[in-house]
């Protein structure tokens, strides 16, 4: 089954798709177009990986790690799908990055890699974008960099694990305005998801409602506003982005 | 019900982050010194550098913290806790402190590292390590923020002691440029940094941490098993 988060008719309601539609626990259909979309999870801690492609590390002219590299993010980031997403004017490299999200179930503490899986409620798309123009050698990629404010997307649907039996073996791809520039599988993770709930849980607990995003292929490209992006996750859905110029370029209260 | 930052903001629907500052001591990074404008780090910090101290990290005053197996000891962090009243987009230095609502003793504790370059989830990020209380004091009760002494202890022994004052952004200049790229939001705590020079406590050791204005904030040290109900999860709720 996939969940929604939506805010439609004043409220804020959890959906489900039936046969391709929305439809709220007491019946209503809303139309797609009238909703708002928000993350399908109320994310607690979101952890990101860096580096975790071989190919979009060569693309980075990076050393494969030996270690996940795990960051962590702020709630600030966090939006839905077709969420705006502002760039400053300065800047010169903003762009996507095309993730699975994995969203723990339950207190996950010292999981072996064979039983990580069990802990997963379910997946999402993650689309977790990053200015390069702000990298510092501190806690790289440091929060200027990788935490402004809705510059993480989750959504459209959180899909049921039950549905997902292989999250190891999923086509990854995006497009920005229809023209397909990045495209992937998550079969070639350095680090799979199991390995990551592994790793997470030996040294510290994770709890119902974390994220772990998993990390993107080659193939990130320059934005610009008004660019469209989709990043799509084959089994999981489509998760649609704009680009804003940024309204407070400069200004300060 | 006490009137503590985790009792109004630390359950799951808050939605809330903890905010460290790293190398905000003018201590701390002068005890990085040359090593600055060397490989991996290339240049000095420019914006601030932060880092986040998840949910499972945060615990109550009083609640014991488990020294994780394997390791001998942790570095003790006294830090002021900074919350955030209204959110703080793209605020000015002069505007800023009409966004703190108000202010709490962290214990801001990690395994002893020494590099910068990555972010240090190993070492901070473990269960526990992030004992915030015993009170939330409101802003107005704290009439100098900006020269605050902070004093740290170990099994009573008073083992440093510091100073908002020797901050390399003070309160109002940290805000307003980590708001330039990012929102601090309503309940968000925000740590202001530590000295060099932190004091390691070891197994069985009673930590404690004291900021003028603000009370004291104790946590006992345990070794893995010795309270192993109560620790599991940190304490936090």
């Amino acid at each position: 089954m996939r969940h929604a988060r939506i805010a439609w008719a004043g409220a804020i309601h959890d959906a489900i798709e039936v046969n391709g539609q929305l439809r709220l626990a007491d019946g209503r259909v809303p139309a797609e177009g009238e909703v708002v979309w928000l993350p399908p999870v109320k994310a607690q801690t979101v952890f990101a990986v860096g580096l975790n492609y071989a190919d979009h590390v060569r693309e980075l002219s990076f050393k494969p790690p030996t270690e996940p590299l795990v960051f962590l993010k702020g709630p600030n980031t966090l939006a839905g799908h077709r969420a705006q997403t502002p760039r400053p004017a300065s800047v010169k490299f903003m762009h996507y990055e095309c993730e699975l999200a994995v969203v723990i179930g339950r207190t996950a503490s010292r999981v072996s890699r064979d039983a990580a899986l069990d802990y997963v409620a379910g997946y999402t798309i993650g689309n977790d974008y990053a200015i390069r123009d702000y990298l510092e050698n501190y806690y790289r990629p440091n929060l200027r960099v990788k935490n402004r404010d809705s510059a993480t997307l989750l959504g459209p649907w959180l899909t049921d694990a039950a549905d997902v039996p292989d999250p190891m073996n999923l086509a990854l791809r995006t497009m920005v305005n229809g023209k397909l520039t990045q495209q992937g599988t998550t079969a070639d993770m350095i680090f799979g998801v199991a390995q990551l709930i592994e790793y997470l849980s030996s040294f510290m607990t994770l709890g119902a409602g974390d994220v772990i995003l998993t990390g993107t292929p080659e193939g990130v490209v320059n934005v610009n506003p008004g660019d469209v992006v989709v990043t799509q996750i084959e089994s999981l859905g489509s998760l649609t982005s704009l680009i804003v110029a940024d309204p407070r370029d400069g200004v300060r209260e | 019900m006490r009137n503590s930052w985790l009792n109004l903001y630390g359950k799951p629907a808050a939605q809330v982050a903890v905010y460290g500052t790293a190398l905000n001591f003018r201590s701390a990074l002068a005890a990085l010194g040359e090593a600055v404008n060397a490989p991996p780090y290339q240049a000095p910090p420019h914006a601030p550098i932060l880092y986040l101290k998840p949910r499972n990290t945060w615990l109550e005053a009083g609640a014991p913290v488990v020294l994780p197996a394997g390791h001998e000891a942790v570095a003790v962090g006294p830090t002021l806790g900074v919350v955030i009243g209204q959110p703080a987009t793209r605020v000015s230095a002069s505007a800023a402190m009409g966004h703190v609502a108000g202010y709490t003793i962290v214990n801001d504790l990690a395994l002893p590292h020494s590099s910068y370059f990555r972010p240090a989830i190993q070492q901070q990020c473990r269960d526990g390590f992030c004992p915030i209380g015993p009170s939330l004091i409101e802003a107005t009760a704290i009439a100098h923020p900006g020269a605050l002494e902070l004093r740290a202890y170990i099994n009573g022994e008073l083992r440093l002691t510091c100073s908002t004052a020797e901050l390399i952004r003070p309160l109002p200049q940290l805000i307003a440029d980590i708001s330039e790229f990012m929102t601090l939001q309503r309940g968000d705590l925000l740590l202001v940094g530590l000295p060099a020079k932190l004091p390691l406590a070891r197994a069985g050791d009673r930590m404690a941490v004291e900021i003028e204005g603000l009370g004291r904030l104790e946590n006992p040290l345990l070794a893995v098993g010795a309270d192993s109900d109560t620790a599991a999860m940190g304490g936090a709720p």
